[in-house]
C-alpha cells in the first residue's frame, strides 16, 4: 500500500500515541487504557488526551497510584483476554510494579505452558534530557530486553510510533512499549489517518553510509544523524541504523550493516554497563570478526547514577560524543 | 475530626500549651512557607527554576506538625514537605538548589534530622519504619525519639504504604504517620485511590490507632501530633506505637509547575478550601489573643521577604556544579571502570569544549 493514496496527518511522536491508542481502541472494543491520571487529565504527557471522552470510563481508567496493582490487574484482564495498555507514568515509577512485570508478565506464556498469553503493552516514557526531577529520566530498556518472554520496543519517530504501537497492541506477547519522551515534541511528522502495522524487530536504515555504522535507537537516533551529517563534510560517510525494537533485536540488519562498514559506533543513553551497546557488540564479534577493522565504540551514558539536571546535558550523550566515538572507530 | 480552630479563627478545641513566642513563630514559619512556595513558583516561571511541587495550602500541616517535633526526632519527607524540613532545619537554599537541578542541594546539614526526600511515591514509608526500628534496636527503651513520616493520600494506595505501616504494626516502632491529605494525587481525587471512609482508618488494619485532623488546623495539626509523639515515645502504659495521622488538608496550586489542575478540577472547589487557609486562621486567633497586630505581622511578612530573598541570592549565586562532580559519590572508592569513565569525560569536554554540551538546550 503506498502512502501517496492515504490521507495523513502532520502529527509528533506523542500526538502519534495517541492516534494509535484512539484507532485500536475505535477497531477493538477489548483495548483499553489504564494508568496514573490517563483519564480526565489525559496523561501528564498529553498521550492519552480526549480519549476519556471518547471511550468514556471504563476503557480509559484513572486508577490508584500503584504500580503493581496497574501491572497486576493488566495481566490478569489480558490473561482472560482483554487487551489492555497500561501507562506506568515515568518509567522510572514502574518499579514497584517490577515484581509483575518480571515474574508474571514476562512468563505467564511458559508457566501456563501457552494456556495464557498476554496481548498487554505496558506503555512508560523513558530518557533524559528535559529538565525533569530526579526518577523522571533514565533509561533503562536494559531491565526489560534481559527478561525472556517481553518484547521491547523503543520508537523514534511519529510514523514508527503509530505503526510500531499498533503492532504491539495486536501482538499475542507482552509488549514494553519506552516512549522517548526527549523528541515527543521535537518534531513532526506525515502519519497515516489509518491503521497500519510497522513490525516488531526490524531495524530501519536512517542513513545510508559506507565508512562506519552507528546503531542505535530512540531519542538517541537524532544526536547520531546529526552527528552523521557534520563528519559527511569532513568526508566520512556513516551509516546510522535505527533500531527501533531493542528486544527481539534485528541482529540480521546489524551484522548486514557491519559487514559493508567493518567499522561501527554504538549509542544509547543508558548506562554503559549492562548496556545494550554490550549485546550489539558481541553480536558483531560472534557474527562479522572477520569483516571488523576496529573497536566497536560505544557511546552511552555513564555509569553514575543519572545526575539531576543541572549536570544532564554533560551525561547525555550528543552529537559532538557521537562522533567523537565515529571518528575513533574510523580513524583507528 | 480533630479541631481547635473553626474556619474564622474561632476556638472550638484545647488550645496547645504554647508560650506567646511559640505561637507567633508558628505564625512566622507558615509565612515563610508561603512566601518561599511563591517566589519558587514565580522562579520557576521565570525559568530560573525547574519543575516544583508547591505546597501553598499545606503550611498548617507541615508547620503544625514539625512544630511538636523535639529535637532528636527525626522527619522522613516526600518531595513536598519544603515547610517542615525548613523548621527541622534544612536552609531554604538547599531546597531551592535542589530545584534548580543542583546535586549540592541534597545534602542535609549535619544537625538536622531530615532524611533525604523521596520522589518514588511512598518509598520512603518502609525507611521511616525501619530508622525507628534501628533506634528501638539499638536503644530499646533508653530513647525516646520518634520518627515522623510524611507522604500523601495517593502514597496510601502503594504496597510500600502497607509493608511499611504493617511493619511498624508488627514491630511497635516509634513512628509517626502523617498522611498530607491534599484530596488529589495529580488529577485522581481521594475518593478514587480508596474506597475506605477515612485514610485514617487503615491504621485499624495495622493494629494500631488511626486520627483525623483538620489539617489547615495548625493548633488541631499540632495536638494531634503531640499525643502520636508521647504515644510513640513514652506512652503512659509504658507501650511505645505507631500512630497514622491523616491531615485533611488541600493543595491550592498546581501539582507541580508541570500541572494544569483546570484539567480536572473546578475552580469553585479550590475557593471552597481557601476559605479554610491556614494562615489567616491562626493570624486571626493571634490577634483575638492580642499576640498580633497589623504593625508585627508587616515586621513578620518584611523579615519573610528578606529572609526568602537572601536564599534565592545565596542559591543563584552558587556557582552551577562542576560537571566531573557526577562522577562523585557513586561508591566509597570509585571502581576502576567508572576512573576511566570519568577520564573519558574530561577529554571530551577538554576537545570539545562545554559549549557542545550545552548548545542543545
Ligand atoms: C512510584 C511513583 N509513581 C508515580 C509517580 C508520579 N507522581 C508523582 S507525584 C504523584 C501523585 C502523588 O499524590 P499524593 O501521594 O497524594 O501526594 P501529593 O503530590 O498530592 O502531595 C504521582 C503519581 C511517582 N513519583 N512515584
Ligand atoms: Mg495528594
Amino acid at each position: 500500500m503506498s502512502t501517496q493514496d492515504q490521507a495523513t496527518q502532520n502529527l509528533t511522536i506523542v500526538q502519534s500515541v495517541r492516534d494509535a491508542l484512539a484507532t485500536e481502541m475505535t477497531r477493538d472494543d477489548d483495548v483499553l487504557v489504564m494508568g496514573e491520571d490517563v483519564g480526565k487529565n489525559g496523561g501528564v504527557f498529553r498521550a492519552t488526551e480526549g480519549l476519556h471522552d471518547e471511550f468514556g470510563e471504563d476503557r480509559v481508567i484513572d486508577t490508584p497510584l500503584a504500580e503493581s496493582g496497574i501491572v497486576g490487574t493488566a495481566v490478569g484482564m489480558a490473561a482472560m483476554g482483554l487487551k489492555p495498555v497500561p501507562e506506568i507514568q515515568f518509567s522510572g515509577f514502574a518499579y514497584p510494579g517490577f515484581d509483575q512485570i518480571v515474574s508474571h508478565m514476562a512468563r505467564l506464556r511458559t508457566r501456563s505452558r501457552s494456556r495464557y498469553t498476554l496481548p498487554m503493552v505496558l506503555r512508560a516514557p523513558y530518557g533524559g534530557g528535559i529538565r525533569a526531577p530526579e526518577h523522571h529520566s533514565e533509561s533503562k530498556e536494559a531491565f526489560y530486553a534481559h527478561e525472556a518472554g517481553l518484547k521491547v520496543v523503543m520508537p523514534s519517530t511519529p510514523y514508527d510510533t503509530k505503526g510500531l504501537l499498533i503492532s504491539a497492541i495486536r501482538d499475542p506477547d507482552p509488549v514494553v512499549f519506552m516512549e522517548p519522551k526527549l523528541i515527543y515534541r521535537a518534531f513532526r511528522g506525515e502519519v497515516p489517518e489509518d491503521d497500519y502495522e510497522v513490525p516488531i524487530g526490524e531495524a530501519t536504515t536512517r542513513r545510508e553510509g559506507s565508512d562506519v555504522s552507528v546503531f542505535t535507537y530512540g531519542a538517541m537516533t537524532r544526536p547520531s544523524l546529526e552527528a552523521a551529517e557534520e563528519l559527511a563534510d569532513e568526508g566520512i560517510d556513516a551509516e546510522v541504523v535505527d533500531l527501533r525494537t531493542v528486544s527481539p533485536m534485528d541482529r540480521e540488519a546489524i551484522v548486514e550493516s557491519f559487514e559493508k562498514t567493518g567499522r561501527a559506533c554504538v549509542v544509547h543513553e543508558a548506562p554503559k554497563t549492562g548496556g545494550l551497546a554490550g549485546e550489539i557488540t558481541a553480536t558483531l564479534q560472534e557474527e562479522a570478526l572477520l569483516y571488523q577493522e576496529a573497536p566497536v565504540r560505544r557511546v552511552t551514558g555513564y555509569d553514575v547514577p543519572y545526575p539531576l539536571y543541572a549536570l544532564e546535558d554533560y551525561y547525555m550523550p550528543n552529537a559532538a560524543r557521537v562522533a567523537d566515538g565515529i571518528k575513533e572507530a574510523v580513524e583507528f | 475530626m480533630v479541631q481547635v480552630l473553626d474556619e474564622e479563627g474561632g476556638v472550638v478545641g484545647d488550645v496547645p500549651d504554647l508560650s506567646e513566642e511559640e505561637f507567633v513563630a508558628m505564625y512566622r514559619h507558615m509565612k515563610l512557607a508561603r512566601h518561599f512556595d511563591e517566589r519558587a513558583v514565580s522562579l520557576q516561571r521565570q525559568g530560573r527554576m525547574g519543575t516544583y511541587p508547591p505546597l501553598s495550602g499545606q503550611e498548617g500541616a507541615q508547620i503544625g506538625s514539625a512544630l511538636a517535633l523535639s529535637e532528636d526526632d527525626w522527619i522522613v519527607p516526600s518531595y513536598r514537605e519544603h515547610g517542615a524540613a525548613m523548621v527541622r532545619g534544612l536552609p531554604l537554599k538547599q531546597t531551592l538548589l535542589y530545584w534548580m537541578g543542583d546535586e549540592r542541594g541534597s545534602l542535609v546539614p549535619e544537625d538536622a534530622n531530615v532524611f533525604t526526600p523521596a520522589v518514588p511515591i511512598a518509598s520512603q514509608i518502609p525507611h521511616a519504619t525501619g530508622m525507628a526500628w534501628a533506634d528501638k534496636l539499638r536503644h530499646g527503651d533508653e530513647t525516646d525519639r520518634a520518627f515522623l513520616c510524611y507522604f500523601g493520600d495517593g502514597a496510601t494506595s502503594e504496597g510500600d504504604f502497607h509493608e511499611g505501616l504493617n511493619f511498624a504494626g508488627v514491630f511497635d516502632t516509634p513512628n509517626v504517620f502523617f498522611c498530607n491529605n491534599n484530596q488529589w494525587a495529580i488529577s485522581v481525587p481521594r475518593e478514587r485511590q480508596t474506597n475506605s471512609e477515612t485514610l485514617a482508618q487503615k491504621a485499624v488494619a495495622y493494629g494500631f490507632e488511626g486520627v483525623q485532623v483538620d489539617g489547615m488546623d495548625p493548633l488541631a495539626v499540632y495536638a494531634a501530633t503531640t499525643e502520636a509523639l508521647e504515644k510513640a515515645k513514652d506512652p503512659a502504659d509504658g507501650e511505645r506505637r505507631p500512630t497514622l495521622i491523616e491531615a485533611v488538608q488541600y493543595r491550592f496550586g498546581a501539582h507541580t509547575t508541570a500541572d494544569d489542575p483546570s484539567q480536572y478540577r473546578e475552580d469553585e472547589e479550590v475557593q471552597r478550601w481557601k476559605a479554610r487557609d491556614p494562615i489567616p486562621r491562626l493570624e486571626r486567633f493571634l490577634r483575638d489573643q492580642g499576640l498580633l497586630d497589623d504593625d508585627r505581622v508587616e515586621t513578620i511578612e518584611a523579615s519573610v521577604r528578606e529572609e526568602v530573598a537572601d536564599a534565592i541570592d545565596a542559591a543563584e549565586s552558587t556557582v552551577r556544579p562542576e560537571p566531573s562532580s557526577m562522577f562523585e559519590h557513586v561508591y566509597a572508592e570509585q571502581p576502576p571502570e567508572l576512573r576511566r569513565q570519568s577520564e573519558a569525560f574530561a577529554r571530551v569536554r577538554e576537545e570539545y569544549g562545554d559549549e557542545a554540551f550545552l548548545e542543545e538546550q
